[in-house]
């Protein structure tokens, strides 16, 4: 569950969002909107990565600013380039970095790591540089390395966009047999028509608030004028 | 990545990597003070035993040595030639030894065993407000990035033959923003996967800072 | 420090290191080759700063010191750390350093010739380090090697003006270095 309470932002004195409200508590929510909207900072608020300049985000009901760690702790945040959220050299390794922080025991962290390699089919891959695995392989990785964390939402910024069509269907029936909470951004229509509730963000203000018909109904009439 | 590390079972691949580099520090300050050529000699002998108990392969050693060798003989000559010849003789058995038995350290000695030590050896610089912890992810970080930014560089080398550009600094100024905007991303995934968490209101991680504050 | 600072020392650490993988560069009319290498470091210290470039330049040597094949030809290991010409490489973050600061002094007014000049002091002090170096192991009077430098001049020049149009270009679209207002501290 994500609160908003009358959330702004701005970047170099110029606003980006404004005045949002919103609570968030649907199994799938999808965020649309065009490019330079505001969507991807909102997704970025919900996380804590970014901080608001005004209001308050509320993670299970914890202060993104006041009450950041945990706050934080509560939510996985995957990006659209799996390249830059890979950050060690090797599939285990990167999946191991994640548990640091656990304090687990190394054998803890093995068995874990071997589970999640098991689950998204890159057993073999184990010991592999990660810059070696295909586009949809690495998009899995970054999943996993969030996943292994036990996160209770999961905030996905256009994981499918640099996916051929194979890739993005084996994204997305991961995306959709997440238990947890799923906040995505997508230009994809299609995929966000399953969703629960869309919200369509234009210049800094949500304009469309509702089920999958409607508000993409809005969105397309709103990007084709 | 590919390591200079070779593979093997030996007792000196099965050495802590600690005690190597400590010996092999005691070793080069050992050498630059004595003098006698033989006593020299026989270090390097030691050295080639060492490299004969590894079984390092000759033409992997020659690869890693040869440019160092190559300048080694040709000051040796000049030396001799303009002053005496011991002298030449004492620098040149110096630098075979150091650079032979820096190598076999190398060759005999996985990457992850000399991250540990480095990060054992950054420990006591906490109190300056170094992280060793972070100096291990750091490391980490540029072997990740080697090969990616190789493929950018290949990237932006084929979109400029593609348009017939071919000066070869050309593909400096893309290929560092690349880099650039890379490290935004990188740095707001860092912070997501639990690294350093200073979020500051109205500060994104992928701002372009301003020059004055 | 923060993540982004991590971010950007790690990534123009290994940006030095693939700079080292592109092929040499021979100099038509001296028949000297180069690397685009330097260019790393003076690009460090020209866009992250003094600090962060310096550090930038460690981590280099790090990487090299763990036995990766980071240098022009695919070089690296202790050899190369502890070797005659090893002072070239040791050089590294002070060369990162000098230009960084050179390029800090000069960010509001920098004109081509200065981010070039910064670019050639930096790479200068290379030599400065390397060829001490080089004569100490060797046990020769430092004057000895010190010519040399002036062969590899017109290549540095080459890379200086490359590298002070890359900082000035990233200076506009990407600007790093933070300087204190005109008011604050020198």
């Amino acid at each position: 569950m994500i609160e908003l309470r009358d959330v702004s932002f701005e970047y170099d004195a110029r606003p980006v969002l404004r005045q949002v409200s919103a609570n968030l508590a649907e199994h799938r929510i999808g965020l649309v909107g065009a490019n330079g909207s505001g969507k991807s900072t909102l997704a970025r608020l919900c996380h804590g990565l970014l901080l608001p300049t005004a209001g308050q985000v509320l993670v299970n009901g914890h202060d993104t600013r006041r009450d950041a760690a945990a706050a934080r702790s509560q939510v996985g945040f995957v990006f659209q380039d799996p390249d830059i959220q890979i950050i060690m050299p090797t599939v285990a390794e990167d999946l191991a970095f994640s548990l640091r922080p656990s304090g687990l025991s190394k054998q803890e962290i093995s068995a874990q790591v071997d589970d999640w390699l098991g689950r998204y089919d890159l057993v073999s891959h184990r010991d592999h540089p990660a810059h070696l695995l295909s586009g949809g392989q690495k998009q899995l990785l970054a999943i996993a390395a969030v996943l292994i964390t036990q996160p209770q939402i999961v905030i996905f910024d256009e994981p499918t966009t640099l996916l051929d069509l194979r890739n993005k269907h084996r994204i997305m029936a991961v995306i959709a047999a997440l238990d947890q909470q799923v906040v995505m951004v997508s230009h994809d229509l299609d995929l966000l028509s399953e969703f629960d509730r869309i919200l369509v963000v234009d210049a800094g203000q949500i304009i469309a608030d509702d089920s999958p018909r409607a508000a993409l109904d809005v969105y397309r009439r709103a990007a084709l004028g | 990545m590919l390591t200079l590390y070779t593979p093997g079972n030996s007792l000196l691949h099965r050495c802590p990597a600690a005690a190597k580099l400590i010996t092999l520090c005691l070793a080069a300050t050992l050498i630059m003070i004595l003098t006698d050529p033989i006593v020299l000699a026989s270090g390097i002998l030691v050295v080639a035993v060492g490299y004969g108990m590894a079984r390092i392969p000759g033409r992997t050693m020659w690869r890693l040595s040869r440019t160092a060798l190559v300048i080694v003989m040709v000051v040796a000559a000049c030396q001799a030639f303009f002053t005496s010849v011991s002298p030449a003789i004492i620098v040149g058995l110096r630098i075979l030894f150091l650079i032979t038995a820096a190598n076999l350290v190398t060759l005999t000695t996985r990457t992850a065993d000399l991250i540990t030590v480095v990060e054992a050896a950054a420990r006591p610089l906490t109190r300056w407000g170094v992280h060793p912890d972070r100096i291990g992810v750091t490391v980490a970080l540029a072997i990740r990035f080697i090969p990616v930014l190789g493929e950018q560089a290949c990237r932006v080398r084929e979109a400029q033959a593609a348009r017939g550009v071919k000066a070869p600094f050309t593909l400096l100024v893309p290929l560092v923003i690349r880099t650039l905007r890379l490290a935004d991303g990188v740095g707001e995934a860092l912070e997501v996967r639990g690294l350093g968490s200073s979020a500051r209101a109205g500060a994104s991680t992928t701002e372009h800072r301003s020059m004055t504050r | 420090m923060r993540a982004k600072d991590l971010a950007l020392i790690a990534l123009f650490a290994a940006l030095t290191c693939v700079l080292g993988l592109s092929p040499v560069i021979p100099l038509p009319f001296i028949g000297i080759t180069f690397s685009l290498q330097t260019l790393g470091v003076i690009l460090a210290g020209g866009i992250l700063g003094t600090k962060r470039g310096a550090i930038a330049m460690v981590l280099v040597i790090v990487l090299v010191a763990i036995g990766l094949p980071v240098l022009t030809g695919g070089q690296g290991g202790l050899g190369k750390l502890i070797g005659p010409t090893a002072g070239f490489i040791w050089s590294w973050p002070a060369g990162a350093w000098i230009t960084g600061a050179l390029v800090q002094r000069w960010w509001r007014g920098l004109t081509p010739a200065r981010a070039i000049a910064a670019a050639l002091l930096g790479s200068v002090s290379l030599y400065v380090v390397g060829h001490t170096w080089l004569a100490v192991m060797l046990g020769l009077p430092a004057s000895t090697a010190w010519w040399s430098w002036v062969a590899y001049l017109p290549g540095d020049i080459v890379k200086s003006c490359a590298a002070g149009v890359a900082i000035l270009a990233v200076k506009k679209a990407y600007p790093l270095i933070t300087v204190p207002s005109v008011s604050g501290r020198r």
